[in-house]
């Protein structure tokens, strides 16, 4: 078997506490060395100036298949994914149908395979076709290979139902993940509720929606002793009520999606459709507070909340507009700014992308522990380039970042050992 | 003056911009009152009206205005439209614009219509003839015209909109509007029916409508969509609404003798506003509709490229 060799990186390996420059052996598809090792590289791959860390893992992305393989499909997500510098990733289960019974969710994992880029974990639905009425079989979804369950964008509204949800996992040890939005506060918004939503004459979705029901959760996570995850939360009171229920020793946990740190409500200015998603941009004073909880701790994970739509469905106007942007070519150069601007450390902010969602997901990924598997992303932290929506590599075009310059660029990604992506291209 | 290409909303005007528009519509006043009501003005011009919601004055006001000025207009709405059959708006805009017209005019539900058109309409100007509850800017033009006939300027006045603010196109533009040229906003309406942080606008926030009433200069009420309002738990009942913020003799007398009254209509009688008061001397309501059309020659006038001096 041959022997690859990572050289001259700085390696950056949270989980078992490295950051420093070291070498890293690959044989067979695993990790064999760290530093020094006594063998003759057949392949060399030089990351001199370059960061050497575990292969992304996104846990919340949309691949659209089945059903809407005309916006994503595994396999151009699986594409995306590895540009962006991703070997692992979780898809939500609003597919059609969705991925409430088990036959789903194990087409999904054996596309993934064929495809053969990236790890892809279903997340399992937590009521049947997602109507907030009737738990799935979670064993069998679990058994299938779902690592999560949730509803995400049609939240479990029902207490009644998310109470039982919650003590259902909770007999398991299943993680629920709550995309948390009261709809009968948010009915019919498009955007943030507040000044711009006024300015604009555009219904808004208030900060209160979400927190009104994370509050709620919160509430009935203690009850069952469940663990409970806020996916993508956007809002200052939703940060708090997190950290508090953290504090108290509640099995609560959250990630933040890039765009929420890194853009505020103003972008939607102008009416621009690729600002819009759900949770929607917030304002300064909340963008602040999910940086200070990224800071703090209180958000353990990032996340992009991939969301690829077709340009049909966003080139209707800001109210029609499809919710989501995509997020995963770009979760790594806008993530990057929390290290610039020294909110954490370069270790930290990987820690929140491999082995922190890993372990909250039980995935055996996200580290390059000796005998791990060699899913690996190489990156250039201060390299610029400039966004071309038509360059990315998603089938999705929606991004907010077109035009704009980003910092840090992935250069190579590896899969198994293998070199999925390098100089800007998707290798097989 | 900056030149004007399109009429999104009051947002993009100046000051001098607005006035130019209302002293060029003043001009145009006498045109509608004569026996032969003609001027070449928009000769070899052609205007479309797009009406994606049902309207009467602003859609009649747009087509005389361009039919007095020789105009050729057109006029779409969405139910005639190819809309029914699934077009998308971008396609029933661009299939227009092919056409090759002057001026699309575009009434629609959705906020930001114009804005998102324009983006992919070359050579066409476009007027917002109301867009969801974004901005109406024709009817703050109308309705500046009136003030002005009245009172010569709005500048230190004091007019008070009253009634579903949150979903007013016309109580935004006229936020704007007062801003630019130094009136004074009140808005009344019961929380319900105020959109998030109002008070940035720089306007008076009242609920109670008899407190908003002293020291105004006009009263502005606006229509009351009752089935919506209604349902949506924004208020319990139209006689309560009526009781609480509807318009009637005794309560305009507490606003001073010289007091106007305003309505961009359709008015509901009985709602928002009463019989004795949308009927007496003190309401301007057909003024504003008469000076509709004149703001709107100014406004098709200006787009097409002219001075009015034709006229």
């Amino acid at each position: 078997m041959s022997l690859l060799l990572i050289k001259n990186g700085h390696l950056i390996d949270p989980a078992n506490a490295v950051d420093e420059k070291s070498d890293l052996w690959i044989r067979g598809g695993k990790v064999v060395a760290v530093g020094n090792y006594d063998g003759k590289a057949d392949r060399v791959i030089d990351a001199e100036g370059k960061i050497v860390c575990p292969g992304l893992i996104d846990m919340h992305v949309h691949l659209r298949e089945p059903g809407q393989e005309w916006k994503e499909d595994i396999e151009s997500g699986s594409r995306a994914a590895v540009a962006g510098g991703v070997t692992s990733m979780c898809c939500m289960p609003n597919t059609g149908p969705h991925i409430d019974h088990a036959g789903i969710a194990l087409q999904i994992i054996a596309r993934a395979k064929q495809v053969g880029l990236c790890n892809v974990h279903p997340i399992g639905a937590v009521t049947k076709n997602l109507d907030g009425k009737e738990l799935t079989e979670m064993r069998e979804l679990s058994r299938a290979g779902c690592v999560a369950f949730s509803d995400d964008g049609l939240p479990v509204w029902h207490a009644g139902v998310m109470r039982k949800a919650l003590e259902y996992s909770a007999s398991f040890g299943y993680l629920v993940i709550q995309h948390a939005e009261e709809k009968t506060l948010t009915a019919g918004g498009a955007i943030n509720e507040g000044w711009i939503s006024t300015q604009l004459g555009v219904a808004g979705m208030p900060a209160v929606g979400e927190d009104s029901m994370i509050a709620r959760d919160i509430m009935l996570a203690r009850l069952s002793g469940a663990r409970y995850h806020v996916a993508h939360i956007s809002t200052q009171g939703a940060v708090e009520l997190v950290r508090q229920a953290r504090k108290q020793g509640l099995k609560v946990t959250t990630e933040a999606a890039p765009h929420h740190f890194a853009l505020t409500e103003e972008e939607v200015l102008g009416y621009n459709v690729d600002a819009k998603m759900s949770p929607p941009l917030r304002t300064e004073e909340d963008r602040q507070a999910v940086i200070e909880g990224l800071r703090d701790g209180t958000i353990e994970v990032i996340a992009t909340d991939h969301a690829p739509h077709h340009e049909d469905d966003k080139r209707c106007g800001l109210s029609c507009a499809a919710f989501g942007i995509v997020g995963l070519e770009t979760m790594l150069p806008v993530s990057l700014d929390l290290v610039r601007a020294g909110v954490l450390s370069m270790s930290d902010m990987i820690a929140k992308m491999t082995c922190n969602p890993a372990q909250l997901l039980g995935l055996d990924a996200g580290t390059l522990s000796e005998g791990a598997a060699a899913d690996i992303c190489i990156f250039d932290a201060t390299a610029t380039w400039v966004l071309d929506r038509n360059k990315l590599v998603s089938k999705g075009k929606n991004t907010p970042w077109h035009g704009k310059q980003m910092t840090g660029q992935v250069t190579h990604t590896l899969k198994d050992g293998r070199l999925v992506f390098t100089e800007g291209d998707v290798c097989g | 003056m900056r030149p004007i290409k399109h009429l999104f909303g009051i947002a993009d005007l100046d000051r001098e911009q607005i006035e130019y528009l209302v002293n060029l519509g003043d001009s145009f006043i006498d045109i509608n009152r004569r026996s032969l009501k003609k001027a070449p003005t928009l000769r070899g011009k052609t205007i479309i009206n797009l009406f994606f919601e049902n309207s009467t004055r602003t859609r009649t006001s747009f087509e005389l205005a361009g039919k007095r000025l020789s105009g050729d207009v057109i006029n779409i709405s969405a139910s005639t439209s190819a809309t029914t059959k699934g077009e998308t708006l971008l396609d029933t805009g661009q299939t227009l614009a092919a056409m090759q017209p002057h001026v699309l005019v575009i009434r629609h539900s959705l906020a930001g219509t114009c804005e998102f058109l324009a983006e992919y309409l070359d050579n066409t100007a476009i007027v917002n003839a109301g867009d969801g509850a974004h901005e109406h800017p024709t009817q703050i033009l109308t309705d500046l015209l009136t003030l002005k006939q009245v009172w010569g300027s709005p500048e230190g006045k004091v007019i008070t909109i009253v009634g579903d603010i949150a979903h007013s196109r016309v109580a935004r533009s006229h936020l704007l509007a007062a801003k630019k040229l130094g009136y004074t906003m009140r808005v009344v309406a019961p929380k319900t029916l105020l959109p998030s942080q109002i008070e940035r606008y720089g306007c008076e926030v009242f609920h109670d409508f008899d407190a908003a009433l002293p020291g105004s200069d006009a009263v502005y009420m606006l229509r009351i969509q009752t089935e919506r309002l209604t349902d949506s738990c924004a208020f319990p009942s139209v006689r309560e609404y009526h009781e609480a913020y509807g318009l009637n003799a005794r309560r305009l007398r507490s606003a001073g003798p010289d007091c106007i009254v305003m309505h961009p209509g359709p008015m509901n009688r009985g709602v928002e506003i009463a019989t004795d008061v949308a009927d007496s001397a003190k309401s301007h309501i057909l003024s504003q509709v008469e000076h509709g059309v004149a703001v709107r020659m100014a406004v098709l006038t200006t787009l097409c490229g002219g001075t009015g001096e034709e006229a």
